[in-house]
């Protein structure tokens, strides 16, 4: 009887979408878990995840291991991509799915920054935001989860519900510095 | 005619630029400003004062233009007040002058000229006092009218803006030589610099007076550093780039022009707003020229000395004649340097009597200037001196009182500077700013070769405090004038000599403030607007209380400076709030069942940030009430489908879970049984309601809560700072899940045979029963069911991962339209949930307590929670509250309106008669009649009472019969199924 089609976060926004030194595409969907451990149990749960080469982030890091990524999400929380909860976890953290309440974009490129300039108020030169380190902070006006993925590659996860508003900011920015960089050229 | 000298300046003489002004058509070079491009047309003439309507042209060739403002038409577009100095020139610039009609050389409103003995300072606050009402009627509309600046289109403001944001070690502000020298510095020493500079080319005094550094002629010097400095990847140059404020922790507003100075900007945004965050900060702003007052100084042709300067080196502008009025040795360098370019000095006039008199071009020691002749522009300058009074033919009269450091910025967190007498200018004190350190000419260094000292090492010091590591940079070698002032305002002659061009104040007018008791700074500003216009008194600050002071007879120190406030340049709103117009102005939340919900047709409404149905209209169906009416009828007799994802839900979990729960809801929850839901009420502190929803006890030790839309957010922040504040060592977690689920709510008699066309195990009355949930497999799918109600019929929740949302409700909605059901909108959902006495936040509305709303058995006895011993304060209950009431009008078919207020049926509708307001109103078809819930004194006590609804806004008196706020099967039957 599983005859439901599911619908991906950002379809119909028109992704990928290329404009100057910079593209913005949906990320595949992953499940998500966020972990939140119970008062003094975070030592519990960094053994648990010790095993999946994994640990419990510090606020700002993430850590990346066997296709699986925990990042901080928040206070005393994070979100796990990629794997199941791993088993025993369960008894030391609080565990709720978000697989489906976060739509995830990858913007990269040369113009990566100079365009999350426009709409994020935080410091992402690379000695303040190197490769892993993540924040939640403003994107205009919608809250958004963001993390350095590479050198000039970041992945931001807003409210699945705003996708298409964070698509349009984000082209709007992409635009106005494409328009910069062919007026330096 | 062409006033442009061979050969001369920094312009692109292969790049001619057509524009026009007041439908002239003039032709300028690709580097030239609207101003300098004007004056090599001979134009000198370019607006009317504010207030006089004198003619004015160009005083100054900076941003602190008081004079030269004009409108900037692109289109049908306009932007007035544009400062004609800082307007890059563009093939097909339009501009016109403001502030004159019909004409800009025949100006009817020059007659205000004639009046200017009845039109000085405290002229409005004297004459427009009585009678009272003529102000705004009258007076105001007339003044307005005749004084004033540019105007706007009207239309909206279709510009693309922007801002930015941007983080760096050291910002360096203004690119002169002093700046150049720190970002080098800093730059060469690997620190991330931010250069910013106001004008297109960066580059400052070296670009006007051109002095020679290191062997180089000034432009090409800073050429050569502007090399060096764009190759460093830990640079970032910012041309065009004003500072406009100072902040706390180091953040800075600085507005960039970005596409005003092209033709066609393409997506270019017109400009950007940008907030920077530095470590550090170097302010080499440099310093501005201030003219003198003397009668009549404010000609078109009167300009400051170093912007004669600017305009002969940078743009090649021929001045014509020019006679230099200085107090300094820069106004005397200044009549060498134009000398030494060819152009021809009539006269240097110096009220110091012993300037020297050596010199290619008369000097005038002990000299003034007591008048200017000439209708639109300039013809004759009258000097008196030892030998009588001469008139020097000219076209430019060039003025130097001396220079004020530009500090402004640093005054922006509230420092005040200190007077220095030797300079006869105010300076800045160490420390106004922490982290800024100020160089150069901002803090009265003049001379090059000391600005280029100073920056250098102001730029050392600050990367020594920061820990980087700097080299050594040789100084290059410039001029080290001295410099020498004798302090000199204003030439005592008679007749009106002007201290702010912008605001029309002269000399008269600030002594006369200080006659009529005006001798403080702040209030002669306040009383005379000196200091007021949008070049907020740049030029005459200075100088006008130099003149107050000679009138209290207080020195300048005593007399203190007003208060420097951002920005430092007008920024236009637009930039500042870039990325808030349209869908910037707040996200779209938008629902899984948001397209075939479009596709349905249903108008969209907004419930906070959320996108919901209105209605889902039919054909033949002509209103939205007939949609609503049906709808509510469908729910009532069938089945409806209605997507109610936007509600907050909120996982929450732990051991400490239910006592957590307990503390923050009235009524108990540690005593739900897994699998069963309690409906549930929160209080803030302060005792009032704060949002009412559904808890569900999915297991032990969770729990999923719902709230209602507009108040998830604020719930979720309630419940952290009650888990912060009263109970951290609580184990007990929560998290929004909000839009982790689609839910949908099935209601009405035939909602289970709905359900169970979707669920896998079917559900009945017994082993789902009313207030039950848990997992449930729908479609296929793992989802929840819940067995709850909004709309008193019976009621199912399903909720599925959100990616399947839009096939679910899509299935709904088939399978409901098939059993003579369908979907439903939110004018529905209300009805159904007055009809049956539910709240919304129209009742919760903040100002009523749990008493109010009749719910106050739920606030347990048996525990304590937040806002409950607030709750019990004296007031907050009793028969003087108004309570929830139902109001059903006398004659059925009479509409009633929320917001409308309640009065005894023969009071008139006064403030002391009110007896309470209707929050929530609504045809019932399920009764046949308009129903409402209100808030009534006393209410509960006086149903069957006939009470008269008043809504002034639209006129409508209703007699109303109280009831109970349940209209719709009371007893409950329906809603348990």
């Amino acid at each position: 009887m599983a005859d439901l089609s599911a619908r991906e976060p950002c379809a119909g926004l028109g992704l990928p979408l290329t404009l100057g030194g910079c593209r913005l595409a949906a990320l595949p969907v992953e499940r998500i878990t966020a972990i939140q451990p119970f008062p003094g149990k975070v030592a519990a749960v960094e053994t648990v995840l010790r095993a999946q080469g994994l640990r419990f982030p510090a606020p700002g890091h993430s850590h990346e291991a066997g296709g699986a990524r925990i990042v901080w999400a928040g206070r005393e929380t994070a979100f796990l991509f990629g794997m199941a909860a791993p088993e025993g976890l369960s008894a030391h953290a609080a565990l709720s799915d978000q697989s489906d309440g976060w739509a995830g974009l990858r913007l990269e490129g040369p113009d990566a920054r100079a365009v999350l300039a426009r709409l994020l108020p935080i410091d992402l030169r690379a000695g303040a935001f190197e490769p892993e380190a993540c924040a939640r902070a403003p994107l205009n006006h919608m809250q958004v989860l963001i993390r350095r993925a590479g050198e000039a590659a970041f992945d931001l996860f807003v409210y699945r519900s705003m996708a298409g508003t964070a698509v349009h900011e984000l082209t709007d920015a992409m635009r106005a510095v494409a328009a910069r960089q062919a007026a330096v050229r | 005619m062409t006033h442009r000298i061979p050969g001369k300046g920094l312009i692109d003489r292969t790049r001619p630029l057509r524009f026009s002004f007041d439908g002239r058509e003039f032709e300028g070079f690709q580097g030239d400003t609207l101003a300098s491009a004007l004056l090599a047309n001979g134009v000198q003439l370019v607006g009317r004062s504010f207030k006089y309507h004198r003619p004015r042209g160009v005083l100054t060739a900076g941003s602190e233009e008081p004079n030269a403002l004009v409108e900037v038409i692109e289109g049908k577009q306009k932007t007035p007040n544009v400062r004609a100095t800082v307007q890059e020139l563009y093939g097909g610039l339009t501009v016109q002058s403001q502030n004159r009609w019909p004409s800009l050389r025949f100006d009817v409103m020059a007659v205000n000229d004639r009046f200017a003995p009845f039109l000085s300072a405290g002229f409005y606050y004297k004459t427009f006092m009585w009678p009272r009402a003529f102000w705004e009627k009258v007076y105001e509309p007339a003044i307005r009218r005749a004084a004033g600046l540019g105007a706007l289109s009207g239309l909206h403001d279709e510009g693309r803006y922007e801002k930015a944001f941007a983080f760096c070690d050291v910002l360096v502000i203004g690119a002169g030589p002093t700046g150049l020298m720190a970002a080098l510095v800093a730059g060469r020493a690997g620190a991330d610099v931010i250069l910013a500079d106001e004008d297109a080319r960066m580059g400052g005094r070296l670009l006007s007076d051109q002095p020679e550094v290191a062997g180089q002629s000034g432009p090409d010097w800073a050429a050569d550093m502007l090399a060096e400095l764009a190759a460093m990847p830990n640079v970032r140059l910012m041309t065009r780039t004003t500072v406009t404020g100072v902040y706390d922790g180091g953040t800075f507003g600085a507005l960039q022009r970005v596409g005003l100075h092209l033709a066609d900007p393409g997506d270019l945004p017109r400009e950007c707003f940008w907030r920077i965050v530095a470590k550090r900060a170097v302010l080499a702003t440099g310093a501005l020229e201030r003219p003198i007052a003397h009668p009549d100084n404010d000609r078109p042709g009167v300009m400051l000395a170093s912007a004669v300067q600017s305009y002969v080196a940078r743009y090649g502008v021929n001045p014509g004649r020019v006679v230099v009025f200085g107090n300094n040795d820069s106004a005397l360098q200044a009549a060498r340097d134009l000398t030494a370019q060819g152009v021809q000095v009539a006269g240097y006039v110096d009220p110091r009597a012993d300037v020297s008199v050596l010199e290619e071009f008369p000097v005038y020691p002990g000299g003034q200037v007591v008048g200017t002749r000439g209708r639109l522009g300039l013809r004759e300058v009258a000097v008196r001196h030892g030998g009588g009074v001469s008139m020097l033919t000219a076209e430019t009269l060039a003025l130097s009182g001396g220079w004020n450091p530009s500090l402004h910025l640093t005054c922006h967190l509230g420092g005040r500077p200190d007077w220095d007498e030797r300079l006869a200018a105010f300076v800045p004190r160490a420390g106004m700013v922490a982290g800024m350190s100020v160089a150069g000419a901002a803090r009265g260094r003049f001379s090059t070769a000391a600005c280029l000292a100073d920056g250098a090492a102001l730029a050392a010091e600050v990367l020594a405090d920061m820990g980087i590591a700097g080299h050594d940079m040789p100084l290059p070698a410039a001029e080290d004038r001295s410099y020498a002032i004798a302090p000199f305002w204003a030439v005592d002659a008679g007749g009106r000599a002007w201290l702010d061009f912008a605001n029309d104040v002269t000399t008269k007018d600030v002594q006369q403030a200080a006659q009529e008791g005006f001798s403080s700074v702040e209030h002669m500003k306040r009383y005379t607007t000196q200091g007021m216009a949008p070049d907020q008194g740049k030029s005459s600050n200075v100088a006008a209380l130099a003149v107050l002071a000679d009138a209290t007879g207080q020195g300048i120190s005593a007399t203190g400076t007003t208060t420097f406030r951002p920005p430092y340049t007008p920024v236009s709103i637009a930039a500042m709030g870039a990325g808030g117009r349209g869908m910037g102005f707040a996200p779209e939340r938008l629902l899984t069942s948001d397209s075939q919900t479009r596709a349905m047709g249903a108008p969209m409404i907004e419930a906070g940030l959320w996108y919901r149905p209105s209605y889902f209209p039919r054909a033949g169906e002509a209103t939205w009430r007939e949609a609503c009416d049906r709808e509510v009828s469908m729910v009532r007799t069938a089945v409806g489908v209605c997507d109610v994802s936007t509600l907050g839900k909120i996982d929450v979990q732990g051991p400490d879970a239910d006592r957590f729960l307990d503390l923050i809801y009235t009524n108990m929850m540690s005593s739900i049984k897994p699998g069963r839901t309690r409906y549930g009420l929160m209080l803030r502190e302060d005792g009032h309601v704060m949002d009412d929803g559904t808890c569900a006890r999915l297991g032990e030790a969770h729990f999923l809560i719902t709230t209602t839309t507009a108040a998830a957010g604020p719930v979720m922040r309630h419940m952290d700072f009650v888990h912060q504040a009263f109970c951290g060592d609580w184990a007990v977690r929560f998290t929004s899940v909000t839009e982790q689920w689609a839910q949908f709510a099935l209601a009405g008699p035939k909602a289970r045979e709905l359900v169970n066309k979707l669920l896998e195990t079917p559900v009945d009355a017994e082993n789902f029963p009313f207030m039950a949930c848990g997992p449930a497999r729908i479609l296929g799918v793992e989802g929840r069911l819940f067995r709850i109600s909004f709309s008193g019929e019976m009621g199912y929740e399903i909720a599925v991962p959100a990616r399947f949302g839009a096939a679910v409700f899509e299935r709904l909605v088939a399978e409901a339209e098939a059993m003579g059901g369908g979907a439903y909108g939110m004018e529905a959902l209300n009805v159904l949930r007055i009809e049956k006495g539910f709240i919304t936040h129209a009742e919760i509305h903040g100002r009523v307590t749990a008493f109010d709303i009749g719910m106050q058995g739920m606030v347990s006895a048996k525990k304590d929670c937040i806002g409950k011993s607030a709750s019990q304060r004296p007031g907050l209950m009793g028969p003087e509250r108004e309570q929830l009431v139902g109001l059903v009008p006398v004659d059925p078919q009479a509409e009633l309106s929320a917001g409308a207020h309640l009065y005894n049926e023969n009071d008139p509708a006064t403030r002391v008669n009110n007896q309470g307001y209707v929050t929530s109103a609504g045809y019932s078809p399920t009764l046949q009649s308009w129903l409402a819930l209100g808030f009534l004194r006393d209410g509960r006590a006086r149903h069957g009472q006939i009470i008269r609804l008043d809504d002034g806004l639209r006129g409508r008196k209703v007699a109303c019969k109280v009831v109970h706020p349940v209209f719709h099967d009371p007893e409950g039957g329906k809603l348990r199924g």
